[in-house]
């Protein structure tokens, strides 16, 4: 697997943009009909009756194991969504039209915003019960994995090679025996990759749903992110510390429990010609499969699993679905009736969104918005730049040094796990005390965790960069400017450009927290799309918050479009090494 | 095991099997495979050989049911191939082994998707496996193996599900010489010696060699669009001696029968509507240097401007797929002539190996404006423009009227590198455009 194609997002080139804006204008009436159902009523949003955090130190290891199983019930909802809306938009092509735009654009909303309207809605499916909060925390973790994981299992569906495709067919393999014995072992090592990246986000997610206003509404879950909040409410430093330090213990165990053997243990469903170099090796996998009673506990389940895959449910295939074939008449049709409905219903979407928003807001409104989505968006472009030029030399200067680099690596890829936003009443202290200007400083905040998916990638890039091409660079004595324009830079940008295109998704969720940031009883506000949003969340303004959104989610959409992917099909063409 | 009807019973019969493909416009190109019919009987190897892209595999494919022809039908037992059939078994030439299950589990996986029950699956898998030469490989992966027995894993899960025939798809193209050589003399005592439990093999093939050594019958497909050529008999039996002058005569026969051009002697105009000739003129990928390096080659001794194609191809060790392509763009460039399986210097070939490097150069550009009508196109397009400059896309549709998109992509590069390198013209890849200027 190269590089390029592990971002399972950016791959996919030629994708009919009108379904863009039909998709979301389908997916902010989704919202925008939640809020009608659940808050347009009258009926004052019900508070949970959750019991108030408990700042002393032994009360954390049961809230770090709250959130825990917070992320765990997440990631069970994201596989179960992955297995079947990426099978579904795979197998069937009419679906496809409409379930892959609608996860393009899924994957450039920030969810962050949408909070609101999600606890609006699970309290509402659940009045006065804590379960309500819990599954729109569940839920804000499930939005940060979900879209990536599902698209790389749907890249993997369709790039399942030829020759195992022809092997389980010409064995006449039903459809669920093929997806058990072919499709899902195939996709698996690239599943497990967006898995894990999608990981570091779900941590920053959950800590900031533990804790949040809406309107009249306050809910508090148990948890780290709720423990940190009111820690900053107080403004107690040793509460904040222990809080972080809680939080660095969970995610090493999360690594070392969890996806270093799943990772160790999935290396075997590469798909490679010759037995890699580096065979990933994790401590606790080998204690699993060495252990006697451990092996005997787990071995008929093993069994039971590997008979079910074997069922015959469905039928064979026959022969391919051929797209040579001109489509029958009767398939044209069915084809035009079904992109007819499609199109009318996400229309009719989009008028009822436009219409809700009209109710109480202006085309100025709109306009300011945008201009405050341009101050966002010159802070994330900046920011990415700056960091660009901060790590990318210094990436590469740590890459090229093999024994410094084996050090640094794990630790650039643990802060980009670290939820960052648990720091950020502390630091919004250092902008109080010192009277900064919160529009510079904040700023700073959007990029604090992001910038190390730019560090780490940097780094592999580097670490993997051809050595006959450095000793061609010594030998013909290319130095200086030269050496990086015309040698470095490209080899490591394939990986510079994963790790960026990573960290400026995160950084236009995090503007949302990072923009407006509460240290004891002192707001800190930086003007932009993010504290536009955050404030209107806080009010209840439901309308506000759609716009924000909408506008956010457009403006994301046209710099994935037009910077993102063009950026890409160049790295594609010219950088492949 | 046989159940003996009659020892040359029909197993499978194709007839009229056409295949075509759509275009990325949409419209129906042109054909790969062309009113292809063969059959297969009782006892026989049969071998279908030919260069690649003509389409071989494709009919492979087609007789697996695992793709649907176009028109024209395939039966197999006289019932209607219409999908992947019980019976038939095909090794892959790029094995095709699932990489996250152990040799056992690839061996069973025909038998347990049928839901034949575990221990007779176990009992029949350990049986194959024994008979291919692959004990105590149970419980590897087949990334753990070198290729020779990932292919023997290859062959066991084909052989267990009992198949009447086996297909192969190349199977040792992807193995060294001598491993290649090990699996086929394997291949051929199993079934010299009936242990097999198949009735018929049908193979595909692009080594002369090997079609000879193992087929009891060949068929020679031609290319763009495939089509039978010629069927050709092996009357010599197993084993046999690659060194034998019976066999050698046959392989110097398929030599001449392959690169025999059936539109040799062009008639008059340019544009003729002769297929191979005026635009219609496919060119296989190449480059300048091996045509230079085979020029050398046959000017130098021992062969002194005139080869026997076999024995060149054996001494420069090259398949038929790396020898021909090169052949028939000297021949089309006429610095070179093929006859009878033997490939002659022209004069302007011997000359060429006397040249320098700029004076090459000229040649090669001078004989495709002569002989090859597409770079003479391209290059009057771009005399007659005052712009000097022309998108690729138009002569790629224009080809396309003649051949199928995978042909007239190739035929393009091909006449880009040689372009390139006569001078014609240049080329700018992110552009996609011919022009004069050469960069400063």
């Amino acid at each position: 697997m190269t590089r390029l194609e592990t971002i399972a997002s950016v791959g996919r080139r030629a994708l009919p943009n009108h379904w863009d804006v039909l998709a979301l204008g389908a997916i902010m009436a989704a919202f925008v009909g939640i809020v009608h159902a659940f808050h347009g009523m009258n009926v004052p949003l019900p508070a949970a009756n959750a019991p108030a955090v408990d700042l002393s130190y032994w009360s954390l290891p049961y809230y770090a194991l709250r959130t825990v199983l917070r992320m765990f019930a997440a990631l069970l909802c994201s596989f179960v969504f992955t297995f079947i809306y990426a099978t579904l938009a795979a197998k069937s092509r009419r679906l496809e039209m409409v379930l892959i735009p609608i996860l393009d654009v899924l994957q450039s909303v920030p969810i962050l915003g949408f909070l609101s309207f999600t606890v609006t809605f699970f309290l509402g499916l659940f009045p006065g019960n804590v379960l309500g909060a819990e599954c729109a925390a569940i839920f804000a973790v499930f939005t940060s994995q979900a879209w990536n994981m599902a698209f790389s299992f749907y890249q993997s569906l369709r790039t399942v090679p030829r020759d195992l495709d022809e092997v389980s067919r010409g064995f006449r393999l039903t459809g669920w025996q093929k997806f058990w014995q072919l499709e899902a072992p195939f996709a698996v090592p690239g599943l497990i990759w967006n898995t894990m990246m999608s990981m570091s986000g779900g941590w920053f997610f959950v800590v900031a749903s533990e804790a949040i206003t809406v309107g009249d509404t306050t809910i508090t879950l148990p948890g780290v992110g709720s423990y940190i909040a009111a820690a900053n409410d107080q403004g107690r430093w040793d509460a904040i510390i222990a809080a972080v330090v809680t939080m660095a213990v969970v995610i090493l165990c999360y690594d070392q429990l969890l996806f270093r053997p799943i990772i160790a243990w999935a290396g075997k469903f590469r798909v490679e010609t010759t037995q890699s170099q580096e065979i990933e090796r994790s401590w606790a996998l080998d204690v699993l499969r060495r252990t006697f009673w451990l092996r005997n506990a787990y071995l008929p389940l093993v069994r039971v699993l590997r008979s079910a895959a074997l069922w015959r449910i469905g039928a064979p295939a026959s022969f391919r679905k051929r797209r040579m074939n001109a489509p029958s008449a009767v398939g044209r049709i069915l084809d035009a009736i079904w992109i007819a409905a499609v199109v009318a219903a996400a229309l009719w979407a989009l008028w009822t969104v436009i219409q809700y928003i009209g109710t109480e807001l202006s085309w100025g409104d709109a306009l300011d918005v945008v201009g405050l989505t341009c101050v966002t968006l010159l802070r994330v472009i900046v920011l990415m730049a700056l960091a660009s030029a901060i790590w990318v030399p210094a990436s590469v200067w740590i890459g090229l040094r093999p024994r410094i680099a084996e050090r640094v690596q794990p630790l650039a890829q643990f802060l980009a796990a670290f939820p960052v936003n648990l720091l950020f009443g502390a630091a919004v202290s250092l902008v109080l005390a010192f009277d900064l200007n919160p529009d510079i400083w904040l700023s700073l905040l959007i990029v604090f965790g992001t910038q190390w998916y730019i560090v780490f990638n940097v780094i592999a890039g580097a670490t993997a960069f051809p050595n006959d091409l450095r000793e061609a660079a010594a030998n013909f004595h290319i130095r200086g400017w030269q050496w990086w324009r015309n040698v470095v830079l490209p080899g490591v940008f394939p990986y510079y450009f994963t790790g960026a295109i990573t960290a400026s998704g995160g950084s236009w969720n995090a503007s949302i927290v990072a923009e407006y940031v509460k240290w004891k009883d002192h707001t800190v506000v930086a003007h932009g799309v993010g504290s536009y949003i955050a404030q209107a969340t806080e009010k209840g303004d439901y309308p506000r918050i759609v716009l924000g959104v909408a506008i956010m989610s457009i403006f994301v959409t046209l710099f994935n479009r037009l910077f993102w992917r063009q950026l890409y099909a160049f790295a594609e063409r010219r950088l492949r090494l | 095991m046989l159940d003996v009807s009659t020892t040359t019973a029909t197993l499978l019969e194709v007839s009229h099997v056409s295949q075509t493909y759509l275009k990325g416009s949409g419209e129906v190109g042109q054909p790969v495979l062309d009113d292809v019919s063969l059959t297969l009987r009782e006892g026989e190897i049969v071998g279908l050989l030919g260069r690649s892209g003509c389409g071989k595999s494709t009919l492979l494919r087609i007789i697996a049911g695992l793709a649907q022809p176009t028109s024209g039908s395939v039966k197999f037992q006289g019932q209607e191939v219409a999908g992947p059939v019980e019976g038939v078994a095909m090794v892959f030439q790029s094995f095709a082994l699932y990489p996250w299950l152990t040799v056992l589990d690839n061996v069973e996986i025909g038998l347990r998707a049928q839901g034949e029950n575990p221990e007779e699956t176990r009992k029949r898998a350990l049986a194959a496996i024994d008979l291919i030469g692959l004990d105590g490989f149970e419980s590897a992966y087949p990334k753990e193996l070198s290729g020779g027995m990932r292919q023997r894993v290859g062959f066991a899960r084909a052989l267990v599900v009992h198949p009447k025939i086996l297909l192969m798809d190349e199977p040792f193209s992807a193995l060294d010489v001598l491993t290649a050589e090990t699996l086929r003399t394997d291949l051929l005592d199993l079934w010299s010696e009936g242990r097999m439990p198949i009735k018929s093999i049908l193979m595909v093939t692009h080594n002369i060699e090997e079609a000879v050594l193992m087929c009891d019958r060949i068929l020679v497909l031609a290319s763009n669009p495939g089509r039978v050529a010629a069927e050709i008999k092996v009357p010599l039996v197993h084993p046999r001696n690659r060194l034998d002058p019976e066999f050698r005569q046959l392989v110097d026969q398929i030599y001449a029968r392959m690169t025999q051009r059936p539109e040799a002697k062009p008639i008059g105009g340019r544009e003729s509507a002769l297929p191979g000739t005026g635009l219609a003129m496919a060119l296989p990928r190449v480059s300048t240097n091996s045509l230079a390096g085979l020029i050398e080659e046959i000017a130098a001794p021992p062969y002194n401007g005139r080869a026997d194609l076999p024995h060149l191809a054996d001494s420069l060790n090259m398949e038929i797929d790396d020898l021909f392509p090169l052949a028939e763009t000297l021949q089309l460039l006429r610095f070179a002539e093929l006859e009878e399986g033997d490939i002659k210097l022209t004069p302007a070939g011997k000359r060429f190996a006397d040249a320098e490097v700029d004076q090459r150069k000229k040649m090669v550009g001078d004989h495709l404006l002569a002989y090859v009508p597409l770079a003479a196109r391209i290059r009057r397009v771009l005399d007659e423009r005052p712009t000097h400059r022309a998108p690729a896309t138009r002569f790629r549709e224009e080809l396309e009227d003649y051949m199928s998109e995978e042909y007239a992509e190739r035929t393009l590069r091909s006449v880009i590198n040689l372009g390139r390198y006569g001078e014609l013209f240049a080329y700018d890849e992110n552009a996609q455009a011919f022009s004069l200027e050469n960069p400063q």
